[in-house]
């Protein structure tokens, strides 16, 4: 018979990988993106990354939420324990970089949609590679992956528990 | 058992970083993978067959071992007696053997559809990718089992 303990474990472990599984699929359509300037193809990756867009939300939302109600639920930890608080700050980071970067690629998802309606889907478009090759979105994505890695370190080790 | 499983020693935490991680990684890649195959299931079959294909190459292939590995590390450190594993043990054994085997046949189904894609109508996928794209999913489901066992450890 499983506990609420177990219950909240899974769906916190769960959630976690919902938020690395739509960060795969990110990296993968950003790196392959960086070779499309035509909308009709860049339309195909967004197209890929539709279930990504609902894990994130759910695996970002759910790692917190599901983390802090194992914190009050277990007895040997403590919400303001130090590798708890530390995991609240990458997670902050995490969530704040990806968002930053993630516009970018939204914006570039609007700029592909527009231009495929106006019926240049097979034209390169400048404007699109700009927004697709954004040295910054980049950082920002290498930022909240390197964030999320860290958390998962965090969660394991439980520096100081 | 439950002390005993927030407090585990220094040293299987390594090992289970490298396991959570690869199992975490083949999940993202085969979500993508079969993203794309059913995407391309009815139009534009080359662009997303070439993108599922690396994925589960280049991504999911190295992440399965990554895992693998991870998880036979921290099974010779566990200490378990072989003739009375716990029930949730024989559950990742039972997804990560088998789901090897449906991932190679997944990569070569798609490679093999990838090709014929080339001199073929690019636009409707084949037979192939079409079932390599069932078995992406069965996979994603059969993790899901596994991930529930590992972290629930029912028995």
């Amino acid at each position: 018979m499983l506990s609420f303990y177990d219950w909240l474990l899974f769906l916190h472990v769960a959630s976690a990988f919902a938020l690395v599984a739509a960060l795969v699929v990110y990296w993968a359509i950003a790196l392959a993106g960086r070779a499309v300037d035509r909308p009709r193809d860049s339309l195909r990756y967004f197209r890929i990354a539709r279930p990504a867009n609902v894990l994130i939300i759910g695996g970002t939302v759910g790692t917190l939420l599901f983390g802090i109600w194992l914190a009050i639920d277990a007895e040997e930890y403590e919400v303001w324990d130090g590798w708890i608080i530390a995991a609240f700050v990458l997670w902050a980071i995490a969530a704040f970089t990806g968002q930053r970067g993630g516009k970018t690629y939204a914006q570039a998802s609007k700029v592909a949609e527009r231009l495929d309606g106006e019926g240049r889907g097979d034209e390169p478009s400048p404007e699109l590679r700009t927004l697709l090759k954004d040295r910054n979105a980049m950082w920002l994505n290498v930022a909240s992956s390197a964030a999320v890695l860290a958390l998962l370190v965090d969660m394991i080790y439980k520096p100081g528990a | 058992m439950r002390v005993i499983a927030l407090i585990r020693p220094d040293e299987w935490n390594l090992p289970l970083l490298m396991h959570v991680l690869g199992a975490m990684l083949l999940v993202g890649a085969l979500m993508g993978a079969a993203t794309a195959l059913l995407s391309g299931w009815r139009r534009d079959a080359r662009p997303y067959t070439r993108f599922a294909f690396w994925m589960l190459l280049a991504v999911a292939l190295p992440a399965w071992l990554v895992m693998r590995v991870g998880a036979e590390w921290i099974y010779s450190k566990e200490g378990f007696d072989e003739d009375d594993e716990p029930a949730w043990l024989g559950v990742g054994y039972v997804t990560a053997e088998p789901g090897l085997l449906l991932l190679l046949i997944s990569i070569l189904l798609t490679g093999i559809g990838m090709r014929r894609l080339r001199n073929a109508d690019p636009e409707r996928s084949s037979a192939l990718t079409r079932i390599a794209a069932v078995l992406a999913l069965v996979l994603l489901a059969a993790y899901l089992v596994a991930v529930w066992a590992m972290t629930a450890k029912p028995v």
